[in-house]
């Protein structure tokens, strides 16, 4: 399958998950279904995997698009450290996290869709996969044409010979003595 | 707003009629399950029923993802509304006050009317999610569901982009998304009364009798009901017939046998295959399929057609960008004997057909996206040679953007052979192209500084200097409106989306807002 990172598809689906255990609590909660509390957990569950899934990675090859505003919750996601990093630990928390909503009709999608996430980390964690933070390079800004500054030497300008630096014996110079010195003013 | 309209109202209309179909169809059948009197007891426990309506149709990829978010959010609202029923369907089976609703309930308990029963869910103790996953529709619809939430999230630009196999088989996915869409129905679980029944005991006069429906004596007797019958296959059918058939139309192309004339290794690992199928027709900027049994059965890659459509064979310029490239340029390299087999596909036609259709016509390509110009810049040359009187287009303007011509060195050619013959049929004007090299640094430019007075280009040997950075375009379409004040010009940009956005404000704002002066007209092409 050629060069594929299964974390970057497992964080798609895991935030899609997110959503969708947002969703389906939103219903259970809202049309008071029985046992409608396991809706409201839900609800939460799903905030919470939607924060943690929201930063997306670095790819380990080429440049990674950032998502919109990531960058915040990136750096906190950055300070728990191998808890975020390592996908043996997001594998085992969804899956610990999709079960009490799948006691539910109206959240059991939500738990299938963030099984299937964990499975997808899982094997991202056993072929050696981690979440990195993304560098923000400094942008480089493009240079508008610059003015360039006007020649400090313009004409009249003493001949080429004048012009040259005076490192050799002035009386090895060439086919010209000068009466006066001439200094080099070229910048 | 004008001049978009004025590009694209056929899409547009195209696009209004669909949604307004859409809008209808949902409203329809929304009404139907509203108003109807044969779901009359039905809203009596649902209160109000949904249903979705999709109507997969494949068109082009931006119908198609257009058709994709429909689908999703149709199939939210549909769970959503089927949650909802669920639920007041378990409610109403819970429930012992003897109203209505519980004595519809109850219908399935009793001996006689067994499968006549209304609410699915078919005793007090079932509950919703046993009936969910033992139940046709509910069974197919969490596969299905699964399948297309699977699709969706593997098709997120992102991991197309970067990972673009796993985004392919995952798609194919969509084969089980159609059985399951397919048979979703076949269970009957919305039911409405039967005809006899209404007859026998009408909602209207009986509804309020409830009570009364098991007496003899009385007029109202219990009501009968069905299931309706499942109407998403109806939908489907077409477009999978359709597909089945361009599938087929695939297998059927990739047995006939493609004779190749002519292998050509290019600078910088560029393979040429000149190839003759028999009955194979192309026209200009057109792209095909390709298959190479020996290094993948499955793969079809796409490459558009370098050659002009009046030359007796049809050719494809491939560079190594991936494993399968990297695989066939090597299998060529290697100069077998036995040379490896291919198997073509199309051609498929895309918009640069129209570039002969404009009297003056500005062609941008960048990088690789100039190989559609390539047919197209062969095709003028060889009308020239017959003389072709019929061609409208009296000035071509075509502007190649790249970071460094190494991998383009046989476009180099084309265009060194091409601005020779112009130049001895004496059409210097008719062809104006200008090379911009993005890729340069403060050697490339010096150097090309101090052989400023010579003939030729020293980087491509071109007697059009090569330019460094990026075209200004406000420059180029003043200049060209200029120069061409009373015509209609066509825009034809192989390219990134960030440039097109800039060619088609450009291509407003020098659009004169009289019709009769100069008109720009913005086409792409997308890979």
């Amino acid at each position: 399958m050629g060069q594929i990172e299964w974390a970057m598809w497992a964080n798609e689906q895991a935030l899609a998950s997110g959503l969708i255990l947002i969703a389906g609590g939103i219903v259970a909660t809202a049309g008071r279904f029985a046992q409608w509390y396991f809706g409201a957990y839900s609800i939460v569950a799903g905030a919470l995997v939607c924060l943690l899934e929201y930063p997306r990675g670095r790819r380990s090859k080429g440049s990674t698009m950032e998502r919109c505003g990531q960058k915040y919750l990136a750096a906190v996601v950055k300070l728990f450290g191998p808890l975020t990093r390592n996908y043996y630990v997001r594998a085992v928390l969804h899956l610990l996290l999709s079960v009490p909503a799948g006691f539910l009709l109206a959240t059991i999608l939500g738990t299938v869709c963030l099984v299937i996430a964990s499975g997808i980390y899982l094997l991202a964690a056993v072929r050696g996969e981690q979440w990195m933070a993304i560098e923000s390079k400094p942008k480089e800004r493009p240079q508008a044409e610059d003015i360039k500054q006007p020649p400090s030497n313009p004409p009249p300008r003493p001949p080429v010979e004048a012009r040259k630096k005076p490192s050799e014996d002035e009386a090895a110079g060439g086919p010209q003595v000068n009466p006066i010195p001439v200094t080099d003013e070229v910048v | 707003m004008r001049n978009w309209l004025a590009n694209h109202w056929f899409s547009a209309l195209w696009l209004l009629v669909w949604m307004a179909l859409n809008a209808f169809l949902f409203a329809q059948t929304f009404l139907t399950y509203e108003k109807s009197d044969n779901y009359y007891y039905t809203r009596e426990i649902l209160g109000f029923c949904n249903r979705t309506l999709r109507k997969p149709l494949d068109h082009n990829l931006t119908f198609h993802k257009l058709v994709a978010y429909m689908i999703c959010i149709f199939t939210a609202i549909h769970i959503i509304a089927h949650l909802f029923n669920f639920e007041r369907y378990s409610r109403s089976q819970q429930a012992t006050d003897g109203s209505l609703t519980s004595v519809l309930s109850s219908l399935s308990r009793h001996e006689k009317h067994k499968d006549s029963w209304l609410n699915p869910i078919l005793s007090p103790n079932t509950t919703v999610l046993y009936v969910t996953f033992t139940s046709i529709a509910g069974l197919t619809g969490v596969i299905g569901t699964l399948a297309l939430i699977l699709m969706v999230t593997s098709a997120m630009e992102f991991i197309r982009r970067n990972y673009f196999e796993l985004f392919w088989v995952t798609h194919q996915l969509f084969v089980v998304y159609m059985v399951c869409l397919a048979i979703h129905g076949i269970g009957g679980i919305v039911r409405g009364q039967t005809k006899d029944s209404m007859d026998e005991s009408h909602p209207h006069n009986c509804a309020q009798y409830y009570e009364k429906w098991g007496d003899d004596d009385s007029d109202c007797k219990y009501p009968q009901f069905e299931g309706k019958a499942p109407e998403s296959w109806k939908w489907i059918l077409a477009p999978v017939i359709l597909y089945a058939f361009e599938k087929a139309l695939r297998f059927l192309r990739s047995q006939q046998s493609i004779v190749i004339n002519k292998v050509i290794m290019h600078p910088s690992r560029v393979l040429e295959l000149q190839m003759t199928k028999p009955g194979f027709r192309m026209e200009v900027g057109q792209y095909i399929f390709v298959k190479c049994p020996s290094i993948s059965h499955l793969e079809w890659h796409p490459f558009t057609l370098t050659s002009a459509p009046e030359e007796d064979f049809f050719s494809i310029h491939v560079r190594v960008a991936g494993d399968w490239t990297e695989n066939l340029v090597r299998a060529f390299e290697q100069q077998h004997s036995l040379v490896p087999r291919i198997a073509v596909d199309g051609p498929f036609g895309t918009v640069s057909e129209d570039v002969f259709q404009y009297e003056v016509a500005m062609l941008v390509g960048t990088g690789i996206g100039v190989t559609p110009f390539a047919s197209i810049l062969k095709s003028i040359w060889y009308k020239f040679q017959h003389e072709d009187h019929n061609l409208k287009t009296q000035t071509i303007y075509f502007y190649w953007i790249c970071r460094e011509t190494g991998a383009f060195a046989w476009f180099n050619d084309l265009l060194i052979s091409l601005e020779r013959e112009m130049e001895e049929l004496g059409k210097v004007g008719f062809l104006n192209y200008r090379l911009f090299l993005t890729g340069w640094d403060g050697n490339v430019a010096g150097h090309a500084a101090l052989n400023f007075d010579k003939a030729t280009d020293i980087l491509t040997g071109l007697k059009e200097k090569t330019y460094f950075g990026r075209p200004k375009w406000e420059n180029e379409f003043s200049t060209i409106a200029t120069a061409h004040p009373k015509s209609v010009v066509g825009v034809f940009l192989c390219g990134p989306r960030t440039l097109a956005k800039n060619l088609r404000e450009c291509c407003h704002r020098y659009s004169s807002l009289d019709p009769r002066k100069v008109q720009f007209y913005f086409n792409q092409e997308n890979f």
